[in-house]
């Protein structure tokens, strides 16, 4: 069990054009749970493997417990890994794709043995483990995967998108055996995925990354609440936050024609406008808005239409009724403002906000 | 069977791409990073091919330019004259011809017949296999041992085949007489072929998913036209591959099966370049010559698979 | 639809009876007497001599010095098929593996120096290729006969495309779980190979078996004549004889194809894999 310690870190391959992974700073406590989270090509796999030692580090360091591995052979770091597509051994029985790491490091056999017993006991796996990976089904090798990084007892696991070879189904109870396991075992994991859900659910620690960069670090409600960027807002929560092209005038925040929010700024001049589909609800008075369709989907129905042009989402309970064209009111407090160019958030203090509930 | 005839079936990478000219990508994502140790690994396969093909092949070049002494007493330097006096030779010049018809005759057949054949055996279902496996025997009968086959099938004395063409007023005389050998050559030439490829149509035949097939099914009517809009198409890769695999065997492979046809007498009988190449260098021990004939053969064959993986490459459709 | 399948069935039977009948004349005539073929012509029906021809071709000792016997011709050209097909398995796989799974300067120009050997087959350069084994003194040598057939790329080639369409994890997994590369080689790799190199062996084997060219000029020594150069042999004999032995050159063309067709035909499933198989 150890700390994770990454400094600077940057990826550039042989030819490309620019980093794939640069200037990541990121301190992982021992026993956290960290999940990089981002759309495909952000870099987060990359990331993943230079803590594996399997991508060579251009610039920065890294440090696993007080030891710097930039060097250090994938074997030596201590470290265990779950693929995507799991990457047993086709030839080996279960049993022996578990013990082939600790047999390559001289572990004594009894304890090679007693290790494989236990795992196989915590997964599930102990009427299989004289099978061949072929003879399994997706979620028992996903389960044997696990073993082979568990019977190590490694500092750190690295997950890199087990799940997503899954069905939707055994994805969620995998979701949580995965999370079952690594607070029982306590060890530091690093795990990536594209799935934002997934990547809720499963962290302490969110790390969003967007382009080879960090875009945001923070524990998952932190990042929901307050995303960093329209890149993060639109990326954590479904559905997507609704960005807005509105425009801050005269301490005024406009949407079109519609006046929403009283803000003391001297900021001036166009701005991306952020709100969750929750925030909103149907009032006798506020936004104009006009329905295009629903989505059912049983517990609340997703309501999709325009506002002053720009298309809009809000969740309903299914009980609410609904016309062709509603006035919406958003939660007091529940404004997102971010920068047009940069699309940064813009921070305001709360009290400087004040809605304005006044009919176009 | 020359090297190139086992080459897999797609020509996908090596060959394609060392002709474009594109460096290879690293052959994996994560790779082992010791310096020595693939020279360790490598060294018995460098070591064969430079002692018994790159050394070979630079002499070939070299003894091009020599003319050697037959009884052994060293050679003279005599530049190109070897070459032009292989290329000025009438004889030379009408072994070229007879190797371009006969290439192109073993080609055309052996893929005709290996194409209809597959097209056939995919349709069906019962007995397939059995056919299959009848079909694909002869592929493991080696060139001299059709050679001599054939060579009963067409002998004077006991040949069924000179029965047979005596019926129809032929006095076949093969061994003997030029066109009468050359068409016992190319038909046993053939005979050989067709297996290779009867197994790498039908195995691209069995490839392409039911989905286009089912396509295919619905967008066309007619059986002929489905098959040469859809389904040839779909098989040009495979072809491509082919054409070349069968234009080596006619000019090389074809050897075992002339040596033995001819029966030593090549004097009034087909033969074709590689095996004037074999008799000018052992039997005539024109050694030089027989170099430059290797050198111009090598110029030839590097020509031919260069030009054809560029030029055919753009007109054939890689799905 | 049935019309169709009429036409198909009698094209394939029409195809098999080209393919086949040649071979099963050979077998049939080859259990009938020398005299009885010269005046009555080639046999589809067997004759109860065979097995006297068989002895006499396997057993008698045969060529110039009666050294040869056709036993010893068919060792030969096992120990040229399973010691090429062995050679070359094992020298591809080796440069395959350092080809595919080590990064080191000069990979991209050895990978051409291994691959250019595919565009120029021996029998351009047999003349030389002669010259530098008489000067090395192999020839009349089992070396002599194997090696120089190894200098090629096809099996290098087959590995490099069987050890590219392993899934790349597999060797990230090993590493993390500590294997080094002979580790690798011989816990995974290898293990995982057996059926491409079953395929391999079949295709290869077959290849040795029948080579003709190089044998012939390689060996003047009887003791190391193969069924191939044996053939070439009961040919010169042939000529000025008045009743030639057609059924023991017939018996000795069925000893030296039925081996590599019956490998081919017990085992069609991994060497039709192995040859059109490319990448998965």
């Amino acid at each position: 069990m150890a700390s994770i310690q990454i400094t600077n870190l940057s990826k550039t391959y042989p030819g490309a054009s620019g980093p794939s992974v640069a200037d990541i700073n990121l301190s992982i406590r021992d026993g956290e749970f960290i999940v990089l989270v981002g759309p495909s090509g952000c870099g987060k796999s990359t990331l993943l493997r230079m803590v594996a030692g399997l991508e060579d580090i251009t610039g920065g360091e890294i440090h696993i417990g007080d030891r710097l591995v930039n060097r250090v052979d994938p074997a030596d770091r201590d470290i265990a890994m779950v693929f995507q597509n799991y990457a047993l051994y086709p030839h080996m029985t279960v049993r022996e794709n578990m013990a082939y790491g600790l047999k390559n490091r001289k572990t004594p056999a009894a304890e090679i043995e007693a290790r494989v017993a236990e795992a196989a006991r915590m997964l599930e796996l102990r009427p299989y483990l004289d099978r061949k990976p072929r003879a399994l089904s997706g979620g028992q090798r996903q389960r044997v995967a696990m073993g082979r990084a568990v019977v190590r007892q490694p500092a750190a696991f690295l997950f890199d998108e087990p799940l997503s070879n899954l069905d939707a189904k055994l994805r969620v109870s995998m979701r949580g055996e995965i999370r079952r396991l690594q607070k029982r075992l306590g060890t530091t994991s690093l795990y990536v995925t594209h799935d934002q859900l997934e990547a809720m659910t499963l962290a302490d620690r969110l790390v969003v990354l967007n382009g080879g960069r960090i875009e945001q670090i923070g524990a998952p409600l932190d990042i929901y609440h307050r995303p960093a960027s329209t890149f993060v807002a639109s990326f954590i929560g479904a559905p997507a936050m609704n960005l807005l092209d509105a425009e801050i005038a005269g301490g005024t925040l406009r949407l079109g024609t519609v006046e929403i929010a009283r803000i003391a700024t001297a900021a001036q001049g166009p701005v991306s406008l952020g709100i969750r589909a929750e925030d909103l609800s149907i009032a006798t008075q506020g936004l104009p808005f006009r329905l295009d369709f629903i989505e059912e989907l049983g517990a609340q129905r997703l309501v999709h239409g325009h506002v002053e042009g720009q298309p809009l989402t809000l969740s309903l309970s299914p009980d609410i009724a609904i016309s062709d064209q509603m006035h919406l009111a958003i939660r007091p407090g529940a404004l997102h403002l971010f920068d047009t160019n940069t699309g940064k958030r813009l921070s305001l203090p709360e009290s400087e906000r004040q809605q304005i509930h006044a009919p176009a | 069977m020359t090297e190139l005839s086992h080459l897999p079936a797609t020509p996908r990478t090596g060959l394609r791409r060392w002709y474009r000219g594109r460096p290879a990508l690293p052959a994996k994502r994560v790779q082992f990073d010791q310096p020595l140790l693939p020279w360790l690994f490598l060294m018995p396969q460098l070591a064969v091919i430079f002692v018994f093909f790159y050394w070979p092949s630079a002499q070939a070049i070299s003894s091009s330019f020599y003319l050697e002494d037959p009884f052994g007493f060293g050679a003279t330097f005599v530049g190109l004259e070897n070459y032009g006096a292989a290329l000025g030779s009438g004889e030379y010049r009408k072994i070229a011809g007879f190797t371009a018809l006969f290439t192109l005759l073993v080609t055309v057949f052996s893929l005709g017949l290996g194409l209809l054949f597959a097209v056939k055996a995919d349709k069906i279902i019962r007995g397939r296999a059995t056919y299959r496996t009848a079909l694909i025997s002869v592929y493991a009968i080696a060139p001299p041992v059709a050679g001599l086959m054939g060579m009963m099938l067409f002998d004077q004395h006991i040949g069924p085949f000179v029965t047979l063409a005596g019926w129809f007023g032929w006095n076949m005389q093969v061994g003997i007489d030029y066109w009468d050998t050359a068409f016992a050559l190319v038909l046993v030439s053939v005979w050989k072929q067709v297996p290779y490829n009867f197994i790498f149509f039908l195995s691209g035949l069995q490839g392409i998913p039911a989905s286009v097939r089912e396509a295919a099914l619905i967008d066309c009517r007619n059986g002929l036209t489905r098959f040469r809009t859809a389904i040839l198409l779909l098989l040009a890769p495979t072809a491509f591959f082919l054409l070349i695999i069968n234009i080596t065997y006619a000019l090389f492979d074809t050897f075992a099966v002339i040596d033995v046809m001819v029966k030593d007498k090549p004097a009034n009988n087909p033969i074709t370049l590689v095996y004037k190449v074999y008799s000018d260098g052992f039997r005539g021990n024109d050694i030089g010559g027989s170099a430059a004939q290797s050198v111009i053969l090598m110029v030839v064959v590097l020509i031919l698979t260069l030009v054809q993986f560029r030029w055919l490459e753009r007109r054939v459709h890689y799905g | 639809m049935n019309r169709t399948n009429l036409i198909d069935h009698a094209v394939l039977i029409l195809a098999t009876l080209f393919m086949v009948l040649p071979v099963l004349v050979a077998i049939m005539t080859s259990t009938h007497t020398a005299v009885d073929i010269h005046s009555n012509g080639l046999f589809l029906t067997p004759a109860g001599h065979g097995a006297e021809t068989y002895a006499a071709v396997l057993t008698r000792q045969g060529g110039f010095t009666g050294q040869v016997t056709g036993t010893r011709m068919m060792i030969n050209s096992l120990i040229l098929g399973v010691g090429f097909a062995v050679g070359k398995i094992v020298l591809s796989m080796l440069a395959a593996y350092a080809l595919v799974y080590f990064r080191f300067r000069l990979a991209t120009v050895m990978f051409w120096i291994i691959f250019t050997t595919l565009l120029l087959p021996l029998e351009v350069r047999i003349m030389p290729s002669y010259q530098v084994m008489s000067e090395l003194g192999l020839l009349n040598s089992y070396t002599g006969l194997i090696v120089p057939l190894l200098a090629s790329a096809t099996g290098t080639f087959y590995f490099r495309q069987f050890f590219k369409s392993v899934p790349d994890e597999l060797l990230e997994a090993a590493r993390i779980d500590g294997a080094g590369p002979f580790k690798f080689l011989i816990d995974v790799l290898i293990p995982l190979s057996k059926t491409m190199m079953a395929a391999i062996f079949i295709i290869m084997f077959v290849y040795g078996w029948n080579q003709y060219l190089w044998p012939m000029l390689m060996t003047t020594d009887e003791r190391f004549f193969t069924l191939m150069r044996g053939i070439k042999q009961i040919l010169q004999v042939w000529v000025g004889s008045q009743i030639p032995d057609y059924n023991e050159a017939f018996a000795l063309a069925v000893l030296a194809l039925a081996p590599p067709v019956l490998v081919v035909v017990v085992f069609q499933r991994w060497f039709i894999k192995g040859l059109t198989e490319s990448d998965k």
